[in-house]
């Protein structure tokens, strides 16, 4: 259940930035390296958010994949279920690179002049 | 109508910051604190049952132990064999948050300890996404638990600062392959420091205890 502990923190950033106003929709990228499920922050999202400014609002994610930067030659390559061997030139192994942080992107909330 | 608000918040920030709000209250007393993390079965209570025993009488030890419920009995090994220690209900999240170490720090007599061991959750996902302040993060793997975990778990071994490995003594009967599994850690995390032991038989402790000797000494 570690989505827990993200999900309250998702919705306490979310509310800060709300203002008070309704939340339509919250934008949150998710690594690969974090380990957290979509469907479960979905799960603990209807909970938390129940009465809230954020309730009923549409979370929509983008993944972001494990990706390893090799230190012999500095390609990029997924780290995941792989055998940590750079495709390039063969090293093993290779520094985190995309794919280690889930952020909230952005919110929109109901009311104001944009579009 | 509506308006897109631009966030960009990193959801783990506020974690982050009461991390080192907890970091600097620890050094500003001089503890030195352990993030011991590991799968369930790994032996994460029996090093710490050695680890109190050896530096019984000699450094006063604090210790935080994480369970996903109340039972305390993680908590209760810990203070047979020695050390204060307060029993954190995570309430069912598999893993301590900073606020949880924030919140047990009050409990700890913290003028008496010079080394505070905090016990995490047993799993290799999510404890290292949460930061708590401590000033190292130590990952126990076992050989029964193969020697691919540094290929599995990635992000577990790239973020450790030390690995030990127990149950060595098991070496013949578990097929596990040291040299793959260390090359594993070392394409991770390069001159990662690791130690071998057995917390059955003891062998290797003393370099381990040697070790947070010389980490705690240097605090104050
Ligand atoms: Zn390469």
């Amino acid at each position: 259940m570690h989505e827990l502990g993200i999900t309250e923190a998702i919705l306490d950033i979310v509310l800060r930035h709300a203002g008070g106003a309704r939340v339509r929709t919250v934008q949150v990228t998710v690594g690969e390296w974090t380990g957290y499920a979509g469907d479960s922050i979905e799960l603990f999202w209807q909970e938390l958010a129940r009465g809230t400014a954020a309730e009923g609002a549409r979370l929509e994610f983008r993944f972001e994949p494990a990706t390893l930067k090799c230190r012999s030659c500095g390609t990029v390559f997924g780290a995941n279920g792989s055998d940590l061997q750079c495709p390039q030139c063969s090293a093993l192994g290779g520094e985190p690179a995309g794919g280690r942080d889930c952020t909230v992107d952005a919110i929109e909330v109901e009311g104001g002049d944009a579009a | 109508m509506s308006t897109r608000v631009p966030v960009v918040e990193r959801v783990l920030s506020a974690n982050d910051a009461v991390a080192a709000e907890v970091r600097a209250q620890l050094d500003g007393r001089g503890i030195f604190c352990v993030n011991l993390m590991a799968s369930p079965g790994a032996g994460k209570t029996s090093l710490i049952e050695r680890t109190v025993e050896a530096l019984k009488g000699e450094i006063a030890i604090g210790m935080i132990n994480g369970d996903t419920s109340a039972a305390a009995f993680d908590a209760e090994r810990s203070q047979r064999a020695g050390a204060v220690s307060v029993h954190v209900n995570t309430g069912g999240k598999c893993h301590l948050e900073a606020a949880m170490v924030r919140d047990a720090l009050s409990l700890l007599p913290l003028d008496e300890i010079r080394l505070l061991l905090i016990e995490n959750v047993g799993n290799l996902v999510c404890p290292m996404s949460w930061k708590l302040g401590a000033h190292v993060n130590v990952l126990i793997g076992s050989t029964p638990e193969g020697d691919d975990k540094p290929y599995k778990y990635p992000k577990m071994y790239a973020g450790v600062d030390v690995v030990v490995l127990n149950k060595i003594d098991l070496l013949p009967y578990v097929g596990f392959d040291c040299e793959r599994f260390l090359r594993g850690v070392e394409a991770l995390n390069p001159g990662l420091r690791h130690f071998r032991v057995s917390c059955r038989t003891g062998e290797g402790l003393e370099e381990w205890i040697a070790w947070l000797k010389q980490q705690i000494g240097a605090r104050r």
